[in-house]
């Protein structure tokens, strides 16, 4: 009952973050029927822009603060991270937005390979360490000396995330941009005709998708204090499957898909066997397309003759 | 004339704006991973550093290409775009077209023939190995992707899963029970033909990019069971000693009954590798023909009007299920065969070499050199994996940047570079045109736009 009750706190947390970045995955394939294959990538180098930003403040600039410097990382990160997918998005995929339809998956996946090798390029194939930056637990319950903690950066991640799906709720659902967004979804052609300028609409999603991917890769960093040039594409390819699972183009089942897959993950890890967690994921993500291919929130596919 | 001066420096104006918001929008974008570079200093802890002159130069080179491009570039498209387009194809293309593709396969085939004459036994090892045999695999590799994607439809991201039950496939048997090579090879292809058709059926209702990705997680499934499965793979750690093939019972060694003795040769490692280059090149040609061939059978008929329309298909009574296991199993089968090639070649695998970035090579070779094309497929494989591998031989670069300079790391940057690039500006692929599978009286080049991608 304890390792469970750990494993959920885990398995919510882990969730949160393949749930940020699913959001990222869902956004794009609803505006323009594409997987972004670089999605986990842009996430990665997210996880560098927040390692150089962490480093500048804590090492150069002295701030002691662990919550004020927590707080610019996250805002650089996300700055830089939406700067790098508007630009991605100008170069390789506006370009081939109505050709041939692998194309654009081509392009993204020769994008994924070349961000991964950049960052190892440019940053070294190493390992990158940081201290850890939040210490410290709440006991939650002790029974038979096993104690189930919560610990700070648990909730932070917990917290974040709430706070920011709430703000991205509000951007969809109440502001002028989402309206455009939810409308580009529907037809591009009709969107245009009554006003929404289409391209830039597409552009925002990428930035918002960035932007998102950018608190998922802080986190990530945070949490594990470790990242690397590949770390971009096993967390990508599990986003991916949460936002399938979810059903791919809703929202919320980004976020409940990101959950799901969380918690299957470290459920597996804890009860059967931790060198087949990856398994479990890719698994799920078979089963699901292929028994419930419109994934739990979807719309089923009609084919049209 | 006043009014084209004035055009002129508006050009120029708008030439510079662009200039500087492109390289505003390079500094930003490289500020955080170049300008900073994170190292590891002896206390085992990061540290930061900077690098301001390589910032500076990087964005530097951005700004003036961007201004190259808007002055020489830009008006020489637009000249391009304004010359009347050729209506009819010129003599000499038809005679080319005509001659090019037995020219290329007899180059091929003299091909260890002219780098020995060039380079002498010494040299010769590593141009007929690293390009001669590595492109080779993955012309093989295309070819066989070729069936699935090019053919078919189906788009297929784990491809490399049937490559690596290939190789072990060889490597266990081989090595267990000393089979060797012939029994094998046939083996391994119905091995990975039966893995193909294993892995076809639950994913027959799936289509375009959803088929894409469970073949991706199938193929990483795959992988991660050798990595951990200990017991019968070895891990990481791979499979190593694995039986060489050899030349039909004669083997290729320094003994007195191996090859070299044999013909009365002195000896020397470059008789396997013309051996195994012959071996790869008779195997891609094999794949080669049986699709030239199979197009013409009723089976390769259904996969291409499976691929320009499913439900036109189904309702002529196709069998569409028979259809796209035959072409998954098809395709995986050639995928087995260049497997057991590659460990046979090696000596050694392990479950490195079957990474996705490997299924993503290949399904790029195939869709860069345009779907369906095996000539545009072949070039591709040339381009893309001689290009990367030729990376390593460029040791000059090193008198320009320093020492520390080192091409290699940027084998798989520019890979990546150039498969956007490629996309971008030929998004159906380098070679545009199809050769039809059904004509009357003569065949005529189909232009690419017509041919469908599938949906499968």
């Amino acid at each position: 009952m304890e390792v469970f009750l750990q494993q959920l706190i885990n398995g919510i947390t882990l969730g949160s973050i393949y749930g940020l970045i699913a959001i990222g995955y869902t956004m794009v394939f609803g505006i323009i029927g594409m997987v972004n294959f670089a999605h986990g990538d842009v996430f990665m180098v997210a996880a560098f822009v927040a390692l150089v930003a962490f480093l500048i403040l804590t090492t150069w600039l002295g701030i002691s603060s662990i919550a004020v410097a927590l707080f610019i990382v996250l805002i650089v990160a996300m700055l830089f991270t939406s700067l790098v997918n508007w630009i991605i998005e100008r170069l390789a995929y506006r370009p081939l937005r109505g050709s041939f339809r692998l194309a654009p998956l081509i392009s993204a996946i020769g994008m994924s390979i070349f961000l991964s090798n950049f960052v190892q390029v440019s940053q070294g194939p190493r390992n990158k360490a940081i201290p850890p930056m939040v210490q410290g637990d709440f006991v939650l319950v002790t029974h038979n000396d096993y104690a189930v903690t919560l610990s700070f950066k648990q909730l932070i991640i917990w917290g974040v995330t709430a706070v920011l799906l709430v703000c991205f709720w509000y951007l969809v659902a109440r502001t002028r941009l989402g309206r455009a967004q939810r409308a580009c979804e529907q037809d591009q052609r009709m969107a245009a005709l009554v006003g929404v300028n289409v391209d830039q609409t597409i552009s925002l999603t990428f930035v918002i998708a960035a932007a998102l991917a950018a608190v998922a890769g802080t986190m990530y960093l945070m949490y594990y204090g470790v990242v690397s040039f590949s770390d971009g594409f096993v967390p990508g390819v599990k986003a991916f499957t949460a936002a399938v699972l979810g059903g791919i183009g809703s929202l919320p089942g980004a976020v409940i898909g990101g959950l799901l897959i969380g918690l299957i993950e470290t459920m597996w890890s804890a009860y059967f066997s931790i060198d087949y967690k990856d398994v479990a994921a890719f698994s799920v993500l078979a089963i699901t397309l292929i028994f419930l291919p419109q994934g739990l929130f979807g719309r089923p596919d009609v084919e049209k003759v | 004339m006043t009014e084209g001066a004035a055009n002129q420096r508006i050009d120029t104006v708008a030439a510079l704006r662009d200039a500087a918001i492109t390289t505003l929008l390079a500094f930003g974008l490289f500020l955080p991973l170049i300008g900073f570079h994170t190292v590891t200093n002896i206390r085992n802890e990061l540290e930061l550093d900077t690098r301001w002159p390589l910032l500076f130069s990087i964005v530097a080179v951005v700004g003036v290409a961007r201004l190259a491009y808007s002055f020489l570039l830009a008006p020489w498209l637009e000249r391009i775009k304004l010359r009347p387009m050729a209506t009819t194809t010129p003599a000499w293309r038809a005679t080319f077209g005509k001659w090019f593709v037995p020219f290329c396969i007899g180059f091929v085939i003299v091909y260890p023939a002219i780098i020995i004459a060039a380079t002498g036994f010494g040299g010769a090892l590593k141009w007929v190995d690293n390009f001669g045999i590595q492109i080779l695999i993955y012309v093989m590799l295309g070819w066989g992707l070729n069936i699935v994607v090019g053919l078919a439809g189906l788009l297929d991201l784990g491809y490399v899963a049937f490559y690596a039950v290939g190789a072990y496939a060889y490597a266990l048997l081989a090595k267990e029970f000393g089979f060797s090579f012939w029994i094998l090879l046939p083996l391994a292809g119905v091995m990975s033909s039966f893995w193909g058709i294993l892995l076809g059926f639950p994913v027959l209702r799936l289509r375009g990019d959803y088929l894409a990705i469970v073949t991706l997680a199938f193929g990483e499934i795959i992988r991660i069971v050798l990595v951990n499965w200990v017991d019968v793979t070895n891990g990481y750690a791979g499979i190593s000693g694995i039986p060489r093939p050899s030349f039909f019972g004669i083997p290729f060694n320094a003994n007195d009954d191996g090859f070299a003795a044999t013909f009365g040769l002195e000896f020397s490692p470059i008789y396997r590798t013309i051996f195994l280059y012959y071996l790869i090149l008779a195997l891609a040609l094999l794949t080669a023909f049986v699709t030239v061939r199979l197009r013409r059978l009723p089976v390769g008929r259904a996969w291409e009007a499976l691929r320009e329309d499913e439900i036109a298909c189904r309702s002529l009574g196709i069998n569409t299920t028979h259809t796209k296991l035959t072409a998954f199993g098809m395709g995986a089968m050639f995928a087995g065969f260049a497997g057991s090639f590659f460990a046979a070649r090696q000596g050694f695998i392990s479950p490195e070499s079957f990474t996705f970035l490997e299924s993503a090579t290949i399904l790029a070779i195939v869709v860069l050199g345009g779907m369906g094309s095996q000539i545009g497929v072949a070039i591709a494989a040339i381009a893309m994996i001689g290009g990367t591998e030729i990376m390593r031989e460029l040791d000059f670069l090193k008198q320009i940047f320093g020492e520390s300079f080192d091409p290699t790391q940027y084998r798989m940057l520019l890979f990546g570079f150039a498969m956007v690039i490629i996309m971008v500006l030929r998004p159906r692929g380098l070679i545009s045109t199809r050769a039809p599978s059904v004509f009357l009286k003569e065949p005529k080049p189909v232009p690419v736009d017509l041919v469908k991608q599938g949906h499968g």
